[in-house]
């Protein structure tokens, strides 16, 4: 039973942890909350579900385009609100109410399109093979969704560390006018990182569709709650910090619900969140607020 | 006078629900007045709200004595919080208080007994009137507009953009900020009342992550810079979704591009923008 749950809150936690990687790489980069986030998320499981219900398309090409889809709309996210508000010198807190309004839009739009209700996979576009590793049982489904997370994860983190874009990034997120002097590409970065993020939580979306098999528009906003969990926890702008902070919350949840009973699920996961600040207010990983130059 | 009486028949609810969004919006003004970022005011006014409501509903309280703890008992909570809460700043204090609404949230929704959990309270009386809400207003608004130009609120302008160098000159950052965090409670407590009293009907789910987001909106897009912002954004928050009841379907689609605009345009929020006509009318730029 343990060991089962343990797989349960590997998948789930890896989910939480990619979408909270989307979360902060706005806020590290960008220096935005953006709370259009879940909405996102919400349009990469859309993307994925209309792919194979619409085009007929085999999951993996479904997974492609929701990619797509959201690095899309991350795209357009920066180029027609976050662009014009840092070229207006907006106030830190005025691109976070520009995402609640776009997120308003988004949640409407598609219930406008698509209805209110659960939407669902067709059944034959779901692997039902469950595999068997040494008493464990674990669905080939959720098998590939902890190895397409972890992935992810690793081809991010490999790129913020190896490559010359990633170390541009970092200094970017460090201090965005150091490096406009030193001829880093400040806009087209700052494109790129809405686009990463997007495409992350886009991602996550799908992951969580398959996971859940219910697709309905409002499914975003549950989980930029807890990605604001897992963010804090993790200390805002870290990447690791989000990565521990998602199995965390998974951890948290899965076994809280095993062994404290469901209902008290969230309030674990932000009670936790609450006591964690009061006694490291930056996070588990965070730096004390720096002056940025 | 019957065209009144019919207006006030049809959009009573209305009116009065600007009043108390003004309300709300004012509370959190007060707190971004200092430089806190705290959205803890829909756990608040949920507090407010439950509090006045079972005072009613179960023991017959007089109504201005529930409205009155129905302030009191956010304070007292905030004051409880505040103090390890405040040290946090920034986004991470934004966070916190999000997860304590959220948390307030839970405890009611399952405290089923007390607060009939989901399903929430039914049938309080309607005892709100125009006079309470505009009394209540009225008040306020004589309180932070005093404030603004006494030492309060010169001190609370000071440790927004500065909170060290205030610090330095020998002011007590951390009992201003209690402050301003527990008036802004009391405030979100006694707006949350009065609203149990119009709509008769508290639950959970009003007073959730969407109702925080809301209130922040309220603070943001009307200005930080003067109550008065504060009311323009409870105003314009609070119209909008009916202004736009012609568009139908489209409602909220039209809500949020029309919130997306107008932050682009304006992002210091909508009294600023009226600054440019004051200045030009020949009157000094108020701040």
């Amino acid at each position: 039973m343990l060991a089962q749950q343990f797989i349960n809150a590997i998948s789930l936690g890896g989910v939480y942890a990619l979408f909270a990687l989307g979360f902060t790489l706005t806020f590290g980069v960008l220096g935005i909350v953006n709370l259009a986030h879940g909405a996102v998320f919400m349009l990469g499981a859309y993307s994925a579900l209309q792919a194979v219900i619409l085009l007929r398309l085999p999951l993996t090409a479904a997974i492609l385009a929701a990619i797509v889809i959201t690095g899309a709309a991350g795209w357009l996210l920066d180029k027609l609100i976050f662009a014009p508000l840092r070229a207006r010198d907006a106030p830190h807190l005025a691109p976070m109410i520009a995402t609640i309004g776009l997120a308003i839009c988004l949640n409407s739009s598609v219930e406008g399109f698509f209805g209110a209700q659960n939407l669902r996979f067709p059944v034959e576009a779901l692997p039902t093979e469950t595999l068997s590793l040494g008493g464990i049982r674990i669905t080939w489904l959720e098998l590939q969704i902890v190895l397409l997370a972890f992935v992810l994860m690793g081809i991010l983190m490999w790129c913020l560390k190896q490559t010359r874009i990633g170390r541009a990034l970092r200094g970017l997120a460090e201090s965005p006018k150091a490096a406009a002097l030193l001829g880093i590409d400040v806009e087209g970065l700052f494109r790129l990182t809405s686009v990463l993020a997007s495409l992350l939580g886009g991602v996550a979306g799908v992951l969580i569709a398959l996971y859940t098999n219910a697709v309905f528009p409002l499914m975003g906003q549950p989980m930029l709650h807890k990605g604001i969990a897992v963010v804090i926890l993790g200390g805002m702008g870290d990447i690791r910090g989000a990565l521990l902070g998602g199995f965390f919350l998974g951890f948290a949840e899965v076994f809280s619900v095993a062994y404290v009973g469901s209902t008290m699920r969230d309030a674990v996961a932000f009670g936790l969140l609450f006591a964690i600040l009061l006694l490291r207010p930056d996070g588990l990983f965070g730096k004390a607020a720096q002056r940025r130059a | 006078m019957e065209w009144l009486d019919n207006f006030w028949a049809t959009y009573s609810t209305l009116v009065l629900s600007v009043g108390t969004n003004v309300l709300l919006a004012l509370s959190i003004y007060l707190t971004l007045a200092c430089g806190l970022l705290t959205v803890a005011n829909a756990a608040f006014m949920a507090i407010g709200a439950y509090t006045a409501a079972l005072l009613t509903l179960q023991t017959g309280t007089p109504f201005l004595l529930a409205l009155s703890l129905g302030a009191l008992l956010p304070a007292l909570i905030a004051m409880l919080i505040g103090r390890p809460t405040l040290r946090l700043s920034g986004v991470y204090l934004a966070m916190a208080t999000l997860a304590f609404g959220e948390v307030v949230r839970i405890l009611i929704l399952n405290a089923e007994d007390l607060t009939g959990g989901a399903l929430g309270l039914n049938g309080i009386a309607q005892l709100t009137t125009g006079f309470d809400v505009a009394f209540a207003l009225i008040g306020t608004l004589y309180v932070l507009l005093r404030f603004a130009g006494s030492r309060i609120g010169r001190t609370m302008a000071a440790i927004r953009q500065d909170e060290i160098a205030t610090e330095l000159m020998g002011l007590n950052v951390r009992a201003y900020k209690l402050f301003a965090f527990v008036l802004g409670a009391a405030l979100a407590g006694l707006a949350g009342a009065l609203n149990a009293h119009f709509t008769f009907f508290v639950s959970p789910n009003e007073y959730g992550f969407e109702r925080a987001v809301e209130i922040l909106a309220m603070g943001v897009l009307g200005g930080t810079g003067s109550p008065w912002g504060a009311v323009l954004g409870g105003v314009v928050v609070t119209l909008l979704p009916e202004l736009l009841r012609g568009f139908g379907h489209y409602r909220p689609l039209i809500n949020g591009v029309v919130l997306i605009v107008i932050i682009i345009y304006s992002p210091k929020g909508i009294w600023d923008l009226t600054r440019f006509m004051r200045r030009h009318a020949g009157k000094p730029a108020v701040n």
